[in-house]
């Protein structure tokens, strides 16, 4: 059977920092993809970044995509690095053998550590007519626009005014869609502002403290119904409002991947602020099983950036648990907990320090 | 200017259209705009967020002590270049001339939208709710390939919209 150092289950933005990061230190990495394409959620990130302009700020998703796909690349012609993409795993044996996809036939191999950064998957939200062809999840709606080409209708209404709600709509604007309006349960708009400024200018309101009551249409979405709420988000009758749409767009959180770890028999802990059940976590990454370590989406939602700074600072500690990496890349560890830190000061990352918390107390 | 203790407009929060309030402490004093083109950051949030400090050559943006700090300009260094209206990601930053002879004013505007205008074309000036507020005509449309390839686009606009136009529509054939 193959026998593997670090074993890199994902290749999104924490996957492929935690690969490169490892590798750098020295170790020898296998990064097990999915996808047919590294990136991740950055393939279809067509806005530029926030963050620190020592970082990636400023840079579009996309271009952060194909830059660690190139460094990667050196990395494999390098011999250190062996980089699987349309392999997916599905079996996690009690010892470290693991067993994996790879374009259709059944592999296995055995590994000394793990780092898992399989994301997140969208929320469904309840509400009479969710079952009608037309209403998508609005990450899905991303894919298919700006990595397939394809625009799932004419006119769209959001469901969420957090981020992702926000930046998909300016997309669809982009696309040539027509965004009839987001709307937001909570009495105010929950993603970046100046986000919500470049949708509101260009003619689409938001209506915050309403929320989507159903959809109607015979064979498909023609039309949903929104309704406004009260502060405890119980609908008030009398306000409804039909607004006429073939496609209805749900931005309405996401939750961690991380069945197999939980089969393994992983300690997960549920925690709102973090996404609902995620795998309990140290300060280092490290999970309640001593080799198995998570970043980015899966360890608890938040965002591409802060997803990337945790997998540099995995890719580190692993590296360094089987005896990789000199003084100075000892010393990075301590420079990226200072940048996750500092990126999470803000008002913006309130639930994710408050989830930190959590984290600690188990 | 201190701005980290402003408090954010409810309006702003709750329809992501800022109030006066929001943005007057963003203004320069009526004897800087009388010099000539400044840029006004628009950014009234904190956010874990710093381009803007890095893309100024002249240093006019305050260095950050955190990344989540509410961005400060400092008037009397900023010379109006624009480089940091392409930079920012949230499409936040406009750069505003109001000092020419013909007694209008000029507004720069980051667009990520095709196809591009073309200069002296007549489009819609928008105001922060999208709304029509008149003709506007197209001075310059410029890309910057090492910034991401954001264009931005100077529109001719009359002078009492520089703090309402903040967008534009191209008109359709038959308009």
């Amino acid at each position: 059977m193959e026998q593997v150092e670090i074993l890199v289950v994902g290749g999104g933005p924490a996957g492929m920092m935690a690969s490169l990061s490892a590798v750098q230190s020295g170790a020898n990495v296998t990064l097990l993809e999915r996808e047919v394409k590294l990136g991740g959620q950055l393939i279809k990130q067509t806005h530029k970044f926030f963050g620190s302009y020592k970082e990636y700020a400023g840079v579009r998703g996309i271009e952060i995509a194909e830059k660690l796909t190139s460094l990667l690349k050196e990395q494999e012609d390098k011999g250190k690095i062996s980089i699987l993409t349309e392999a997916e795993l599905v079996v996690f044996y009690h010892d470290q053998t693991l067993g994996y996809t790879y374009k259709g036939a059944l592999r296995t191999l055995k590994t000394q550590k793990m780092i898992f950064t399989t994301g997140a998957s969208e929320r469904m939200l309840p509400f009479p007519g969710n079952d009608l062809p037309g209403v998508y999840a609005a990450g899905a709606i991303q894919t298919l626009m700006n990595v397939n080409g394809v625009l799932p209708g004419e006119k769209y209404l959001m469901v969420g005014a957090g981020n992702i709600g926000l930046i998909v709509s300016y997309q669809l604007l982009q696309a040539g869609a027509k965004v009839l309006g987001v709307v937001e349960a909570m009495p105010r708009i929950g993603g970046y502002l100046v986000h919500a400024s470049k949708i509101r200018r260009m003619g689409v309101p938001i209506y915050t403290s309403h929320t989507i009551l159903e959809a109607h249409g015979k064979d498909r979405v023609e039309e949903a119904v929104i309704i406004a709420v009260d502060n405890k988000y119980k609908p008030i009758p009398g306000t409804e409002k039909v607004i006429k749409v073939d496609v209805i767009s749900l931005a309405v959180g996401l939750n961690p991947l991380g069945e197999l770890l939980e089969q393994r028999g992983i300690k997960f802990c549920y925690i709102p602020e973090l996404g609902g059940f995620v795998p309990w976590h140290d300060e280092n990454l490290r999970t309640s099983h001593p080799d198995v370590y998570v970043a980015g989406d899966l360890a608890g939602i938040e965002e591409a950036t802060t997803a990337m700074l945790q997998g540099e600072l995995a890719g580190l500690v692993v590296a360094g648990e089987l005896g990789y990496g000199n003084l100075e890349e000892q010393n990075k560890i301590g420079l990226v907990y200072q940048r996750l830190k500092e990126f999470r000061t803000g008002p913006k990352s309130e639930k994710t320090r408050e989830g930190q918390l959590k984290l600690i107390d188990g | 200017m201190d701005n980290q203790s402003r408090k954010i407009s409810l309006q702003l929060k709750s329809s992501g259209v800022p109030s006066k309030s929001d943005l007057k402490p963003f203004l320069p004093s009526t004897h800087r705009k009388r010099k000539g083109a400044y840029a006004l950051i628009e950014c009234f949030e904190e956010i874990p967020c710093d381009p803007c400090f890095s893309a100024c050559p002249f240093k006019a943006v305050k260095e950050f002590e955190n990344l989540n700090d509410i961005p400060v300009i400092d008037f009397d260094k900023c010379t109006g270049c624009g480089l940091c209206v392409p930079e920012c990601p949230g499409l936040a930053i406009f750069l505003i001339n109001e000092n020419r002879k013909d007694g209008k004013a000029t507004i720069t505007i980051p667009y990520e939208f095709l196809p591009l205008p073309e200069k002296d074309e007549l489009v819609w000036a928008l105001n922060r709710k999208g709304e029509i507020e008149g003709e506007a005509k197209v001075v310059e449309v410029k890309t910057y390939p090492k910034k991401s390839n954001t264009t931005v686009v100077t529109l001719l606009i009359p002078k009492e919209q520089i703090l309402t136009t903040r967008h534009f529509r191209r008109k359709d054939q038959h308009e």
